[in-house]
């Protein structure tokens, strides 16, 4: 690839220090980038788009209805928004096991390709936001839960918390990669102190929106489902192992359908990074799975009807064993090394783990919370057509929000790192 | 994204800066075709977004600033309540034809409410729930109640023995009956877990909701180990005449849509030194209602009397409606 045109400029010094000029052209050029492709490029766009307004149809309709145009009860009063919501915290901060090796162990190889986990941070972001929106009854009310315009019930409630650290995240993410971006763009290198201390912080940061996020369920006496010390270790697991598998899969894809040279060992890091933690999350859920059936008290009962179905409701039943094949196949496919030196049973192998995650921490997590529902009443749920709708459109959405991060940042990167390497040589 | 074929497109193209094919629009003159394209997209784009979202056009201009610009119930003033309850009443009017008084009853110093029931008595004829539906204005088509009855065997007390949808004579042999509701409970996890404080615990007790606050995300119903509350999962319907126009702001008056309510323990009346409507509309006397702070309280003898006992009393919630056996 021949290296773009900003860089064939040359730039003058009083230009390189003037902000109010460069910041602007670096937005043009953005914008330029994330509106110029192949036709590859605006087809999948324009499918995103399509199904993202799917998606908004939905939301207008479920606004106008109400929440009646789910399948969501009193009995099951949160659902596939929920389960979605729980997924992406998990893959944000999932993100974050390409910073450590980057920053923490200087991986150089790492280090050329750690946009990606920020991007990805900042997209998933974007997705549990937005499945936030579309679960509150009343959307028009967003503003109450905003600090110092509503009331802000901080410290008590988790969900203050979980709307600190999900937006500190996204801040911190959005400055560290528009920092980083900004400062190659202008062929400058990075000042650490603008960089540095803020990745460091997302590193603790990403932590703490998964351990939050499992603190909103675990802290719930009136579920005992959720109500184990284990679930925030575990929701780290399997983020460490979602998060992971959604970046092979990028690089898989920026390599096969965008012919980039990206470095394989950063794909051979990720996946010897999955390897542990697909066991440790195996181990935990083995874990769960010994106290719940082997004490067999009554709080067993969600587990039972998870797994087994009760009195005759098994809804859940083929989405948990779904995940568990899937997961179990995963973690086999990725401790055979000679397996995985086939893109195509990398690729395989990264989808089986990423959908067992998928229903492991979604249905498979909060929809058993409330089956059967406090007072032991057997309501299923099974998710309305306008759920369906909602979540693709927001999934969609997400995914334009990662390709046009990839789109901006790709060349920018690609052009800094072969200029390094030339200054090198 | 990007084809094999095309590996340059990942950089920006230049096209719009030189339009060296020549095919600019004869009206646009140096915009090349490109951005033209890219414009209509754009224009296109919108329209659809515009399209797409046009079913929220008619909820949202049925809203007005006031509704939405409302502070916290607990910022308000006297006048600011007086205007909120008239705009209210002529939303009622409006909107259910209906024409009722929103009033706001202060808990009462000094009092602290509590419940209990005689299971011995209860025969599950489900009189409280029917006064509850029409005391609150519930929503006619779920028929919804802020009380269940539980059919239980005995022999037992793990509720999924119970049944709350029996349709027989009552009471049946070998059966008791155990009506559940909102337990006001002096340590709610309902109220700790709402990020606006939507919802909260007044001085004598009741947990109440702020329906013009709430923000509907339900973590509150999540938190509740006893199935207390109840959303509005659409508007409420509720015929003109069956309307009760006697309502308070914080409990009887209908609800909108997308909010949680529960029950409040009829505190537009039991505030008036009324009794709450389920335990008036019980025939068999296994309701007692009273302030726990009065001596001489009906409650407090049973208290002092009865070997009593709350629901799921090692969550540590400490509900303040208790159960007994003669």
């Amino acid at each position: 690839m021949k290296a773009n045109e900003i860089t064939s400029q040359p730039l003058g010094a009083a230009e390189t220090r003037s902000y109010w000029a460069s910041y602007p052209r670096f937005l043009w050029q953005s914008l330029r980038a994330a509106t110029d492709g192949s036709a590859w490029f605006y087809g999948w766009m324009t499918l995103l788009t399509a199904v993202a307004l799917v998606g908004v149809n939905g939301w207008a309709h479920q606004f106008s209805n109400g929440m009646i145009v789910t399948h969501m009860t009193d009995h099951v009063s949160w659902g596939l928004y929920i389960a979605n919501f729980t997924f992406g915290v998990g893959l944000a901060a999932g993100g974050v096991m390409m910073v450590i090796p980057a920053y923490l162990y200087r991986n150089r190889h790492m280090h050329d390709v750690v946009i990606l986990g920020e991007l990805l941070a900042v997209a998933a972001i974007v997705i549990c936001t937005l499945f936030i929106v579309v679960d509150l009854g009343r959307p028009d009310r967003f503003w109450h839960i905003i600090p110092g315009l509503g009331r802000f019930n901080w410290p008590i409630s988790m969900l203050t918390w979980d709307v600190i650290v999900l937006n500190g995240y996204l801040l911190l993410n959005l400055h560290i990669c528009g920092y980083l971006l900004y400062t190659k763009f202008q062929g400058r290198t990075p000042n650490k102190w603008w960089d540095i201390p803020f990745v460091f912080l997302s590193i603790v940061w990403a932590i703490s929106i998964h351990t939050v996020t499992a603190f909103l369920y675990q802290g719930l006496g009136g579920r005992p489902f959720w109500n184990t010390a284990l679930l925030a270790p575990r929701f780290l697991a399997s983020a460490f192992v979602s998060g992971p598998i959604f970046l092979i899969l990028t690089m898989l894809i920026l390599k096969k359908i965008a012919g980039l040279q990206l470095p394989s060992q950063a794909i051979k890091l990720l996946v010897q990074i999955v390897r542990v933690t697909i066991l440790i999350n195996l181990l935990m859920v083995a874990s769960e799975l010994f106290t719940e059936f082997y004490t067999g008290a009554a709080h067993s009962v969600h587990a039972y009807y998870l797994f087994f179905g009760l009195h005759g409701h098994a809804a859940l039943v083929p989405w948990i064993w779904t995940a568990i094949v899937l997961n179990v196949f995963a973690a086999i496919l990725f401790l055979n090394r000679s397996a995985l030196e086939s893109p195509v049973w990398l690729t395989a192998a990264c989808l089986m783990g990423l959908i067992g995650i998928w229903i492991e921490k979604g249905m498979g997590l909060i929809i058993p919370g409330f089956v059967p529902s406090t007072l032991h009443q057997l309501v299923e749920y099974t998710p309305s057509l306008t759920e369906w709708q909602i979540t693709a459109g927001i999934w969609a959405f997400g995914l334009m929000v990662y390709s046009v991060g990839l789109k901006i940042a790709i060349p920018i990167f690609r052009t800094a790192s072969q200029d390094e390497q030339d200054l090198v040589q | 994204m990007n084809n094999e074929q095309d590996p340059k497109s990942l950089e920006p193209s230049d096209s719009s800066r030189a339009p060296k094919d020549g095919v600019n629009l004869p009206i646009l003159g140096q915009v090349s075709r490109r951005t033209a394209i890219k414009g209509a997209a754009a224009v296109a784009g919108a329209t659809a977004l515009g399209v797409a979202a046009s079913p929220m056009l008619k909820k949202t201009l049925e809203m007005s600033a006031a509704e939405f610009m409302q502070r916290h119930f607990k910022e308000l003033t006297d006048d600011d309540k007086q205007q909120i309850f008239e705009r209210l009443e002529n939303d009622a009017r409006q909107q259910y034809a209906a024409d009722v008084q929103i009033d706001d009853q202060p808990p009462i110093p000094g009092v602290r409410f509590g419940y209990a029931i005689n299971l011995s008595l209860c025969n599950g004829n489900g009189k409280c729930m029917e006064a509850c539906h029409l005391e609150n204005n519930h929503d006619r088509a779920t028929h919804q109640s802020y009380i269940r009855i539980f059919e239980m065997p005995i022999g037992t007390t793990d509720f999924e023995h119970g049944s709350t949808s029996y349709d027989h004579e009552v009471p049946q042999k070998d059966h008791y009956y155990l009506p559940v509701q909102c337990f006001q409970c002096d340590n709610p996890p309902c109220v700790s877990v709402c990020p606006v404080e939507a919802t909260w615990q007044e001085s004598d007790g009741i947990v109440v909701v702020d329906y013009n606050w709430c923000i509907g995300c339900r973590y509150c119903m999540a938190a509740c180990p006893y199935h207390a509350r109840r959303f509005n999962w659409a508007e409420p319907t509720i015929s003109a005449e069956e309307v009760n126009p006697n309502q308070g702001y914080l409990s009887n008056r209908i609800r909108p849509q997308g909010v949680v309510e529960k029950c409040h323990f009829c505190l537009h009346r039991t505030r008036l030194g009324k009794l709450p409507a389920c335990l008036e509309a019980c025939p068999t006397g296994a309701r007692i209602f009273g302030d726990l702070m009065d001596p001489d309280s009906n409650i407090r003898w049973v208290l002092a009397n009865k070997r009593c006992f709350t629901i799921k009393e090692e969550l540590g919630t400490k509900p303040m409606m208790f159960y007994f056996f003669d």
